[in-house]
């Protein structure tokens, strides 16, 4: 009980002073829910979204890490201008097929898309 | 607290649950349009961060971009009239398990490791404009130059795909 005693006191302080693990702890939620829709959605465009939550909770730990590192350093930013370039690309691509399967199989449901298992 | 953690924990919010919405909803266009707020959340967050540049990228691609082309997506992919924009989910307890498992371990181990990292210094905010395109002309020039190429062949390529074939 002590120890739980303690790390509760310890987390109680570190709640209000908004630090990087905040920002990370955000962002892990973040990609836990995209995770979520990637996982269990059967929609293909869903899927779509939870991919791009994903992404953006890459960002948050990007851009946090690139705050809080020693001397402000530019690095993390320059990767998540990366990350969005290749956001946008993958957001085009990925509805175009999305927009191909729909007219071959009138579904969008990825369950569905399985002709060639058969 | 400050001004700067109540504001954290507002944008916080809103990106959470309008997260959650995005996830849980059953309608796919609530979903579509809960994401909005999810990216000015994500956005705020980088003001947060001192990343000016980033956030209004941020709302200019994936606010002005990626989420209009998301609602034609939806849009061209269901048939508005008729069926019903409902979606289903599968697998939906082994799915909350591992992703309960996955949000736990990553919040956890944030906690534990960085959970003394303040502020380096007290430099207050700076433009990141400047600094990022002369990083991007300089020592990232050959990402950068790849970058655009793959983004030119990807919208090629989503051109080619997305068109209609009359003869086949």
């Amino acid at each position: 009980m002590g120890s739980l005693g303690s790390f509760w006191n310890e987390f109680t302080a570190w709640l209000p002073h908004v630090q990087l693990s905040h920002f990370l702890i955000v962002s892990a939620i973040l990609f836990a829910l995209g995770l979520y829709a990637i996982a269990s959605r059967r929609n293909a465009i869903m899927v779509l979204m939870g991919v791009e939550l994903m992404l953006n909770a890459a960002n948050i730990n990007f851009i946090a890490f690139s705050r809080y590192s020693a001397d402000m350093n530019f690095d993390g930013q320059v990767a998540a201008i990366f990350v969005i370039i290749l956001a946008a690309a993958e957001a085009a691509i990925g509805l175009a097929i999305v927009l191909n399967i729909y007219h071959r199989f009138q579904t969008v449901n990825v369950d569905d898309v399985s002709s060639l298992k058969e | 607290m400050q001004l700067f953690d109540v504001a954290f924990y507002v944008f916080a919010f809103i990106t959470i649950i309008s997260g959650c919405i995005v996830v849980f909803s059953r309608n796919i266009i609530y979903a579509a349009f809960s994401l909005l707020f999810t990216f000015f959340g994500v956005a705020a967050l980088y003001v947060l961060l001192h990343a000016d540049f980033l956030a209004v990228t941020q709302v200019l691609i994936y606010v002005g971009g990626i989420l209009v082309l998301l609602l034609f997506g939806v849009m061209l992919t269901n048939n508005v009239i008729s069926v019903e924009m409902k979606t289903g989910t599968i697998q939906t307890i082994p799915a909350l398990i591992l992703v309960a498992v996955v949000a736990g371990s990553l919040a956890g181990l944030s906690y534990a490791t960085w959970k003394g990292a303040g502020v380096p210094d007290a430099a207050g905010p700076q433009t990141t404009t400047a600094t990022l395109g002369q990083m991007l002309m300089t020592s990232y020039v050959i990402p950068f130059e790849i970058a655009s190429v793959v983004l030119l062949v990807a919208l090629i390529g989503a051109a080619m795909t997305a068109r209609r074939h009359r003869n086949s």
